[in-house]
């Protein structure tokens, strides 16, 4: 029988496929470190508002030309391609914390690195991985007290619309948009509040026209809609009556099974064709007996019914995208029709200016004065690839905001949030008995980490400002922060750096049960890769 | 693989192709069977218990699972050898017919082997091994009935069946929530029990999972959650005092069965079918709005046109519900599934108190909670978690607490958890055995041995002196005639397992006494496997 034979010269039979692999203890245990903790070397120097950002380029051949320049750390993780199966979990912590809040998906990627950083050393000492995350556990509530301790929250407007400006320039400055980080942030503010409190991102477009410089985007107090107006059309209207409908204007299928035209002479064939005609102008009649003003389609128009429209003096647009359409609705209180027998009851859009207007060489449709709550923000900027950076960060910001409205909580950046946790969890650690006391020393030093990262990408004495830092906040300095701009220890509420409350109890939670999760496991069964034809 | 030959020389050639398969004969044989399964069931040994390690899976492409779960690990290896393929399908018969308990009765099953091997060594007849360990299984299950006590499930607000829930639970990675899981877990299942028939329908529990939030963000939902959203972005997001009509037949007109052909000859004919056609439309809308409905929920789609009419009468509708959620909804609301809208009558429709849409995270996800329905017998449970694997790994756990929970309704009796039961087993055995006259005795002495296994495992992954460990146990058990002292693994100081709430069904344990004895005969029953070997 095939197999290998042990030290005693037993055969040991082949229990698994022939490619597969099996890892124990130690092994396993070093593949999990190793493979998560690179992982979050990877996303690590894009920390803090001095961290560098990434080139991604595609694996394809042909996609080469393909580059992605990113400081986001979900955009990173979701590209690099990983085998070990440790790593693949940090990247799916990150993914969720973009999908969840939008926002610290490098900080969790890297908190949950570090954490695996200190269990490797703890392991190393013989301590069990149990141990280790009971101590954790103990820990992490600990640090969430905390949090929610040092968190407040402003129920005025005005305060509140100052806390979420500075998370929005918080957020923003370490991303590319930190030069115009006040512009954008006074716009990402705005178009967040409109929403009222919605969490529905989908209300704010974001439109991206290469050209001009960044300072010359702009938030459409509107909506915009990257169409154009078909010809003959008035290109201009004031308080127009909008009908928005999702129907076929090219011809109406017959919907009923097996039906076919069949005729036996060519003045046959010209009847149905009128006929055809016929229905198509009787539903234009109908849609035009609710008086629009404005005809917009999520669906193509044929000439003759967009004709036929032109001549009673409607704008027509078609073709509008689906995401337009439902935007479009809820932006305008109209309903989206499809069937147009009952124009009473039907509600119609309004708005009081819809024009046509050219953003660097486009044209689009501008829709403004619409009271709702949608609005569209145009990214200007040199370049595709600082288009697309922009509006990842902007999205980032938006997500972080609209998390911000949800759960007014606020705590303060620059690193306080982490250095108060992590004196809080040291507190724990002095009065917990057994060793679990080691990994709750470890776990506030993980905590640390993220500070001093940010210090090192930043090029400052970590060691030596992380330091201070915590000496001020341990002496009752609670508003003590990092400046990153001069390297040192501020009040972090003169400087206005705040940052989501709701973000950092996410990232806490994600990256701790991320690294519970590997530390668990002692050994790594990989199955033999399915074969590809060919 | 050596030839026959016959008595003048010449090879003979029993199996076809036989120089390209390979055979293992006799003792080789079973011990190669022996060696094979053993690996599996060592490898499943450092998770058993609560402090028991995590197993991470590589799929062949590429998924990552981590799990605690012997019938996972053991579904996900992808084991090749044909007897460890056994010992796969015993911890799954285990989770098929138990749920819980499917990593012990791989260690059982591996630590009979271990005693087997031993036994084969001495010269003991398979045969004569497999009888041994059959007497012994009887006079365990013996034991395990005798020392079982009978739970009053009803007490303290069911306090017991959480315990009992908690027990399961306490092995993995979700141990940190492992009461509140409990809770939820006991609260789904009493409300789907059926008490006099003393019967579950584990059908009627939903387990949904959805990546975000924490674990603590798990929540029991007194109805039902579809991972559906409004077919009309501007239709009503919520619905009090729903009247739902099921259907299963979509918003078009009739597709005839018999093959038959429309022809359209002139300007009439075609002006007629157009007529014909939009009346089916507002008939069907009609009918449903005529029967009283507010919801509609379809199996099947439907088309903008319909989709329109159904937003204008205001009627909030689902599309593309799947069948078995649509069952569920049926159950739970009291409501009739409907195949023909000629068929609609307000008897018909199901009813539930609140029906709204949720919104998840940032990435526009949304799901229909279905609340306060009238029969109420379907339950979901939204279970949350920071990433995908501890989702999955939470859902597979929060079904072995229910599968426990039930299996308590189902059986009141109880035997204490943490290995105890087994030593007590064991040292009943090591009793008896000395009564029996013939070579068995040393199969069923082999049989207690490999009981302490489970008690030793526990104790070594809990990180005591194994050995040390046991032994007290088991004077502790002897001198007191207490069956109760077990494994103390989470260092309470308190090794009496009843009185920490450690325990576990009756059931269970007799299944897994004789699932794994069957399985460990049937491997020793083999003594000859031809497989197609490798280097043909």
């Amino acid at each position: 029988m095939a197999g290998s034979m042990d030290a005693v010269g037993n055969i040991l039979p082949n229990v698994l496929k022939a490619e597969a692999s099996d890892d124990k203890d130690e092994f396993a245990r070093m593949q999990s470190f190793v493979g998560a903790i690179a992982v979050a070397d990877i996303v690590k120097t894009t920390l803090g508002p001095k961290g560098m950002d990434k080139i991604l380029q595609s694996t394809d051949e042909n996609k080469r030309h393909i580059i992605t320049v990113t400081n986001d750390g979900a955009t990173i993780l979701k590209s690099i391609m990983v085998d070990n199966p440790a790593a693949r979990i940090l990247i799916d912590i990150s993914k969720t914390q973009d999908e969840e809040v939008g926002d610290g998906t490098t900080t969790v990627a890297v908190f949950a690195g570090e954490l695996l950083r200190e269990a490797e050393k703890l392991t190393q000492m013989r301590i069990h991985p149990q141990t280790i995350i009971a101590g954790w556990r103990l820990a992490k509530d600990a640090a969430l007290t905390k949090l929610k301790e040092i968190s407040w929250s402003h129920e005025d407007d005005e305060s509140f619309r100052e806390d979420l400006l500075n998370i929005a320039r918080t957020t923003l400055s370490s991303k590319l948009l930190t030069d115009d980080r006040e512009h954008f942030a006074q716009l990402a503010v705005d178009a967040v509040l409109r929403l009222k409190g919605v969490n529905n991102l989908d209300y704010i477009k974001i439109i991206k026209k290469a050209g001009g410089t960044m300072k010359d985007s702009f938030l459409a107090e509107g909506f915009i809609l990257e169409k154009t107006i078909s010809t003959g059309c008035p290109k201009r209207l004031e308080n127009p009556k909008i009908l928005i409908a999702n129907t076929p204007m090219d011809h109406d299928k017959i919907k009923i099974f097996g039906s076919k035209v069949r005729t036996d002479s060519m003045q046959k064939v010209a009847e149905i064709e009128e006929a055809e005609k016929g229905k198509m102008k009787k539903k234009v009649e109908k849609i035009l007996a609710h008086k629009p003003d404005i005809f917009i389609n999520r669906q193509l128009i044929y000439n003759y019914p967009e004709q036929l429209m032109a001549d009673e003096g409607v704008m027509v647009i078609e073709h509008a995208d689906f995401d337009g359409t439902e935007r479009l609705s809820s932006v305008l209180g109209a309903d989206i029709l499809s069937t147009f027998d009952n124009p009473e009851d039907a509600s119609l859009g309004q708005c009081e200016l819809v024009e046509e207007m050219m953003i660097g060489e486009d044209k689009v449709i501008k829709f403004s004065g619409c009271g709702g709550k949608a609005c569209s923000v145009v990214l200007r900027g040199s370049g595709a690839h600082v288009l697309d950076e922009a509006e990842r960060s902007l999205h980032d910001a938006l997500c972080v905001l609209t998390q911000t409205v949800i759960n007014r909580n606020v705590v303060y950046g620059g690193g306080n949030s982490e250095i108060s946790m992590a004196l809080a969890v040291d507190e724990i650690a002095k009065t917990t008995k057994g060793k679990q006391a080691l990994a709750i020393e470890a776990f506030a030093r993980a905590l640390r980490a993220l500070p001093t990262i940010m210090c090192d990408n930043a090029g400052f004495d970590s060691a030596e400002i992380v330091q201070n830092l915590r000496s001020e906040i341990a002496s009752g300095n609670t508003t003590a922060g990092l400046n990153m701009v001069d390297g040192e220890v501020s009040n972090m509420k003169t400087e206005g750096i705040n940052e989501c409350y709701r973000v950092k109890e996410q990232a806490l939670h994600s990256a701790s049960e991320a690294a519970e999760m590997i530390l668990r496991v002692d050994e790594i069964v990989r199955c033999a890769p399915r074969k590809r034809e060919g | 693989m050596s030839l026959v030959f016959d008595e003048n020389g010449r090879p003979f050639v029993i199996l076809r192709d036989q120089d390209k398969k390979q055979r293992v004969k006799g003792l080789e044989a079973h011990k190669a069977n022996i060696i094979a399964a053993r690996t599996v069931a060592n490898l499943l040994k450092t998770s058993l218990g609560p402090k028991g390690m995590d197993k991470m899976l590589v799929s062949p492409d590429g998924d990552v699972v981590v799990s605690n779960d012997g019938a996972t690990i053991m579904e996900q290896m992808e084991v090749e050898h044909q007897t460890a393929k056994l010992l796969v399908e015993l911890s799954k018969s285990q989770d098929n017919e138990i749920g819980d308990g499917t990593t012990g009765v791989v260690v059982l099953a591996g630590a009979l082997l271990e005693q087997a091997q031993a036994l084969l060594d001495k010269g003991i007849h398979p045969l004569k091994i497999a009888d041994g360990f059959e007497k012994a299984c009887e006079m365990a299950v013996d034991r395990v009935e005798n020392i079982a006590t009978e739970l009053d499930i009803e007490a303290h607000e069911h306090e017991e069946l959480i315990k009992c829930a908690m027990t399961a639970l306490g092995s993995k990675v979700v141990s940190k929530q492992k009461r509140k899981l409990a809770e939820i877990a006991v609260n789904a299942v009493l409300s789907v029990a059926d008490m006099e028939r003393r019967d579950v329908n584990l059908d009627l529990i939903k387990l949904v999972g959805k990546t975000g939030g924490s674990l603590e963000d798990t929540s029991f939902i007194d109805g039902i959650v579809i991972d559906k959203e409004f077919s009309h972005p501007q239709m009503e997001k919520e619905v009090k005092d729903a009247k739902i009509c099921i259907l299963t037949c979509p918003f078009e007109p009739p597709k005839l069965k018999t093959k038959h052909n429309l022809e359209i000859k002139n300007k009439d004919d075609y002006e007629k079918l157009y007529e014909i056609e939009q009346k089916y439309f507002t008939d069907m809308v009609k009918s449903v709005k005529d029967s009283g409905a507010n919801l509609v929920l379809c199996q099947w789609g439907f088309d903008d046109e319909a989709n329109h009419l159904l937003m204008h009468n205001k009627l909030p509708s689902v599309r593309w519900v799947g069948g078995v959620e649509i069952e569920l909804i049926a159950i739970a609301t009291g409501g009739r599934i409907i195949p023909r809208f000629q068929e609609i009558t307000p008897e018909k429709l199901g009813n539930a108190g609140h029906v709204k849409e949720v919104n998840f995270g940032t990435t526009n996800e949304k799901m229909i909670v279905i609340e306060e329905c009238s029969n109420s017998k379907a339950v979901t449970i939204l279970t949350r978690g920071g990433n995908k694997m501890i989702v999955a790994e939470a859902l597979r756990c929060l079904h072995d607490a229910i599968c426990v929970v039930r299996n308590m309704i189902k059986n009141h009796k109880i035997v204490p958890g943490g290995g105890a039961s087994e030593l007590s087993a064991s040292i009943y055995i090591q009793e008896e055995a000395d009564k029996i006259e013939t070579i068995e005795q040393y199969s069923v002495r082999g049989f207690a041995e490999a009981l302490e296994e489970i008690p030793l495992a526990l104790a070594t992954n809990s990180g005591y002196d194994a050995m040390q460990y046991v032994s007290d146990l088991k004077e502790q058990q002897v001198k007191s005639g207490n069956p109760y002292y077990g494994v103390d693994a989470m260092n309470t100081g308190n090794n009496q397992m009843i009185e920490e709430g450690i325990y576990e069904s009756v059931m269970s344990k007799k299944q897994q006494l004789q699932l794994s004895t069957q399985v460990v005969k049937m491997i020793l029953k083999i003594d000859d496997v031809i497989a197609p070997s490798e280097y043909a």
